[in-house]
């Protein structure tokens, strides 16, 4: 465990080098979101009763979505892993004590944490700041808010378990870029980044809402705007702990098949 | 122009080494704006129009720009990855050969696997057009023609000041995201939905209004003034002060890398 504890701390500082980068990141997150806003507003006026969720509920909705993007982000790939792949640097990895699966599990949670944590704070102090129903509101509820944050927990791990499987996977194809755009675009639109899950049409939802994907950033955050509520929340929750199960198993199978019979390449 | 095709050539060769990579890839590109278009058909499906658009006028506005986003992406991708070309000195390289120095950034790299993106634009576009009430003539015909390859110089305009500021700063601003991706990922939906506030920052400071918004209008019927077809043109101008910058980037340019 202590092996694991300070490879995510070096990560972790290392990803804190990168200040000006997480500058940048921000104002454009933050033009991003605002964008989102605009655009949901334009919807909203033109039909107010076909609007799914509080307009309130939506803005803290994109508010979170974009100041915990490196949480959930599915197309935030990290190259070095692939690159260790491809060009057969993985020999080294292979040869240390520690077991591979659990080591890039926690390279990518201090990868994503580090960056997030940098960048969150200011995003959603700006957020706060705003002027009514473009703000970031905060819940009624000490309870909500501690729900929240279990249930972000969990869609960020299911978030990195989804990840793994596609490292696992890239064993199998030399070159990654089919399988990561394939599958970072399913998750993408199925995980409610593009339009969140409640716009969807009512059978199409109730399926998505099933989904792995659907355990990654709309539960939580739809926990803290209050858009699920009462049991809904704990059946929600399962899922998520279920999800993260299977892709777990999933991923270790994978990727010990494919170590099992691993040609490395390159020399 | 021979050297051009030349270098094309090169690229395709080099390409066609990896056929069920360069296959997904292309899906995988398709696959990326599909869930944009996913999701304007959503959008639409409960709500009928949005600042008196409709779902198949959006859909048209969205096409075109697209289509321009991927015709500029795909000739001038080599900007796109300028940040690293001057991180590991290749620049240098580039500046002792006898040709121009843009010339050869944009031949140094051809996106062919963005035609996954075109040909997901254009059979969106036919879709739109199939579906739109449009009333065609002349006029009508020769402004859809003037927005596209209006919007492909202004993106190619971004981009080129996207390259220009990483000699400044020797790393590509994620900032820029905001006019490139962002453009196409926002230009989906026609520039007045968010607001008078961007509205006139994309006619004023970045000219995507000028080839989106406003030959739009004339375009499906929303105002009769033909004038406004011909903004496209007016807008390419944004293409000399990108210029200008480069310029000055180069004079600016300290070589880095080993």
């Amino acid at each position: 465990m202590k092996k694991y504890l300070s490879f995510f701390r070096m990560r972790f500082i290392n990803g804190f080098q990168y200040r000006i980068a997480a500058l940048a990141g921000i104002i454009t997150q933050f033009v991003w979101g605002m964008m989102e806003i605009l655009m949901f507003r334009a919807f909203y006026r033109a039909n107010p009763s076909a609007f799914p969720m509080e307009f309130s509920a939506l803005s803290s909705y994109v508010w979170f979505q974009q100041a915990f993007l490196a949480l959930f982000m599915t197309w935030f790939w990290e190259k070095e892993l692939f690159e260790s792949i491809k060009t057969g640097n993985i020999a080294y990895e292979l040869c240390r004590p520690v077991d591979i699966y659990s080591m890039w599990f926690v390279r990518g949670i201090a990868n994503r944490a580090s960056k997030a944590i940098l960048r969150c704070i200011p995003i959603l102090l700006t957020g706060y700041l705003l002027p009514s129903p473009y703000r970031l509101v905060l819940p009624d509820h000490l309870s909500v808010f501690v729900l929240f944050l279990m249930s972000m927990l969990l869609g960020f791990l299911v978030v990195v378990a989804y990840g793994m499987i596609i490292y696992g996977l890239t064993f199998y194809t030399v070159n990654p870029m089919g399988i990561r755009m394939v599958s970072q675009s399913l998750a993408e639109f199925l995980s409610g980044a593009v339009i969140p899950l409640p716009f969807l049409p009512d059978k199409i939802r109730a399926v998505v809402e099933l989904l792995p994907f659907a355990a990654m950033q709309n539960v939580p955050f739809r926990i803290y705007s209050q858009d699920i509520s009462g049991s809904d929340i704990y059946q929600a929750m399962l899922l998520q702990v279920i999800w993260l199960i299977i892709l777990v198993t999933v991923g270790k199978i994978i990727m010990n098949k494919a170590l099992g019979s691993l040609t490395v390449q390159g020399g | 122009m021979k050297l051009y095709m030349k270098y094309v050539g090169i690229h395709i060769r080099s390409m066609m080494q990896y056929k069920i990579s360069f296959l997904f890839t292309s899906i995988g590109q398709f696959l990326v704006s599909f869930n944009v278009f996913l999701g304007i058909v959503f959008m639409f499906k409960r709500f009928s129009n949005v600042e008196s658009f409709t779902y198949s006028e959006c859909l048209m506005c969205f096409s075109i720009v697209l289509l321009a986003f991927s015709f500029a992406e795909c000739f001038f991708r080599g900007f796109d990855e300028f940040a690293s070309m001057i991180g590991n000195g290749e620049f240098d390289r580039i500046m002792i050969r006898p040709r121009g120095l843009i010339f050869q950034v944009i031949s140094s790299k051809l996106e062919l696997t963005r035609i996954g993106r075109i040909v997901q634009a254009i059979v969106m576009f036919c879709y739109a057009v199939s579906k739109s009430q449009i009333h065609w003539n002349l006029y009508r015909i020769i402004t859809v023609i003037l927005m596209i390859a209006g919007g492909t110089v202004i993106f190619a305009g971004v981009f080129i000041i996207y390259a220009s500021l990483c000699f400044f700063t020797l790393d590509g601003l994620e900032f820029m995201n905001v006019f490139t991706d962002g453009a196409r990922e926002y230009g989906k939906y026609p520039i007045n939905v968010y607001g008078k506030n961007v509205l006139r920052l994309c006619t004023y400071i970045i000219p995507f209004a000028l080839f989106q918004y406003y030959p739009f209008l004339y375009l499906c019927g929303k105002s009769n003034q033909v004038s406004l077809g011909m903004l496209p043109m007016l807008g390419t101008l944004f293409i000399i002060p990108c210029s200008g910058l480069w310029r000055l980037g180069i004079r600016h340019y300290q070589s880095t890398g080993s």
